[in-house]
């Protein structure tokens, strides 16, 4: 594809983000399952318990941009293609990766926006954020990597029932919650599962950032959001493209 | 003529279903071409074909020079489709739905903003332009998807029944809409159940049914090589038996409508002279009497018998 072709179908994805971002950010599943499922996960994890705030800022800070960032991103294409207004989105002159970009970007946003909450709550309870660029990178790198998980979770099966893709979608992230060491820590044989979540590379930075601990190396962890990035978005594009036209 | 759409060999199947089977046709550039058919006959599939939106099983469908197959960006970058399904976004306002429309199409800020502003004054929903479409009524909606596909002021335009289920005034003002653009210059491809629409609107008609072309030709064209349709419509002062006029020479078919008789047959003439001697002989005063040449709805409904094998 020409660069100039790339830019204007970036640009397009843009403009998609933008309508994404104005519709689903008051869904109620995207409410729900972005904002009040952390909040009440964080504080089930929290109340009662004797932990250095930290951790409880990681723990926070980790479930906030994680659970935003993948809320958006399962809702949209069941909602449009049960609105019917997908088929206006695939008459458009516009690519399908573009089409999905779009909504990665939407959810990237949505989770970076939320993200800011933890963090000025941590900054208001004193929290040291270390090195706060190694902070604000990962934080900018989870979010895209989640909202890229989010869109590829939304693929298959394609179905138009959000509730569906949502059910599937916390199937898959509740699990990589435990599995991730956002509130305690994960040690022995318990490391090798943990590998395979992003989840656990992103709580790994911010401890390295807050603690001064870290299981990985700082370049491990980015290394490992970026390529979980990447494969999401690939399988997802793929993924998306097949499916499309059952949608319809 | 230059051409503006071409369809060669298009087939579709959706599992044993053939939707699409080996369709051929050619509208040309500036014309209103019809797509006429019975409900599940292949008319939106052909339209979702064209469009880009679905691929076909084999055939090619070229959008002036660029093939939908191959090309499908700049295919798409040079027309707009209103589908029959309402899908403008509710939850945004009629200007954000149009804004996003220039948008994705890449027309500049300044020229969509110039656009919308016309095409909101002129389909009168200016006043609304800040409220969300959720509330539109069906109408209103219809008009608001017809702004976004003018938006892009498209050289190919789909229609896939614009007119269905609107008040009359919408529909007439959607029509006029689909004559005035099409004598700027775009060719429309306009699908549609309704034959008076199609009548007065269509350069050329298509009828399609079972997936398969029955008919291509002007509207004029079709009724003339309809000649079996002709028919003379008779009313007496007192009521009379369709059986004893059926069995008037040449006529082929008597039908009762209203307090009407339609005779169908080939020889209009003849059949007007037997229907005067039979009322001398029976003492009976004609109320009316009308010669009618076949409307484009009984072409439509003959070809499509003559496609079932009826």
């Amino acid at each position: 594809m020409p660069k100039y072709q790339f830019l204007e179908q970036l640009e397009r994805a843009f403009a998609i983000a933008k309508k994404d971002l104005r519709i689903y950010y008051k869904r109620g599943p995207v409410v729900i399952f972005g904002l009040i499922m952390p909040l009440f996960l964080f504080l089930a994890f929290s109340i009662g318990r004797s932990m250095p705030v930290e951790q409880l800022f990681t723990g926070l800070l980790a479930m906030t941009i994680f659970f935003s960032s993948m809320s958006i991103g399962p809702a949209i294409v069941p909602f449009e293609a049960r609105s019917r207004t997908l088929e206006r989105l695939i008459s458009a002159p516009v690519s399908v990766w573009a089409i999905f970009i779009g909504d990665v970007i939407a959810s990237f946003v949505y989770g970076l926006l939320i993200s800011t909450v933890p963090l000025i709550i941590g900054l208001a309870l004193g929290v040291n954020m270390g090195n706060s660029l190694v902070l604000c990178l990962g934080v900018i790198l989870a979010a895209l990597c989640f909202a890229s998980f989010g869109v590829l979770l939304s693929a298959y099966p394609p179905t138009d029932v959000p509730s569906t893709v949502m059910m599937i979608s916390n199937l898959v992230k509740f699990p990589l919650v435990f599995i991730s060491g956002v509130f305690i820590p994960i040690q022995g044989w318990g490391r090798i599962i943990a590998s395979i979540s992003p989840l656990t590379y992103f709580t790994d930075l911010v401890n390295y950032c807050t603690q001064g601990n870290s299981y990985y190396s700082v370049f491990v962890d980015f290394i490992a959001l970026i390529g979980f990035t990447l494969l999401f978005l690939m399988v997802a594009i793929k993924i998306h493209e097949k499916t499309l036209p059952e949608r319809l | 003529m230059e051409t503006a759409i071409e369809v060669k060999g298009l087939i579709k199947n959706y599992e044993e279903i053939t939707a699409v089977n080996h369709i051929n046709f050619e509208v040309r550039k500036g014309e209103i071409f019809g797509f006429l058919g019975p409900n599940g006959a292949g008319k939106t599939t052909t339209i979702r074909i064209l469009t880009g939106v679905i691929k076909p099983d084999s055939g090619t469908a070229t959008i002036r020079d660029y093939s939908i197959l191959k090309e499908p960006l700049k295919a798409k970058q040079i027309m707009s489709v209103v589908p029959e399904m309402a899908n403008a976004y509710i939850d945004l306002t009629a200007w954000q739905n149009l804004m996003l429309i220039g948008e994705l199409y890449g027309v500049s800020k300044k020229k969509r903003q110039e656009r919308a502003h016309h095409l909101l004054k002129e389909f009168k929903l200016y006043e609304r332009r800040n409220h969300l479409a959720r509330g539109f009524s069906k109408g209103m909606k219809q008009k608001l998807i017809l702004c976004m596909a003018l938006l892009t002021e498209p050289q190919v335009l789909f229609l896939d029944e614009p007119t269905s289920g609107l008040d009359v005034e919408s529909a007439r003002l959607i029509r006029d809409t689909i004559r005035q653009i099409n004598k700027d210059g775009t060719t429309i491809f306009l699908s549609t159940h309704n034959m008076e629409e199609a009548n007065k609107l269509c350069d050329r008609i298509a009828i399609i049914n079972h997936g398969k072309i029955a008919a291509i030709d002007s509207p004029e064209n079709l009724r003339m090589k309809s000649s079996s349709l002709k028919s003379v419509e008779v009313s007496f002062i007192k009521p009379v038996l369709v059986n004893e006029l059926s069995r008037i020479p040449n006529v082929t078919e008597a039908k009762k409508i209203g307090d009407k008789i339609r005779l169908y047959t080939d020889e209009p003439h003849s059949v007007i002279n037997s229907l005067t001697d039979y009322a001398r002989s029976k003492g009976l005063t004609i109320v009316s009497l009308n010669t009618l040449a076949p409307t484009l709805e009984d072409v439509f409904i003959k070809l499509i018998k003559e496609h079932r094998g009826d």
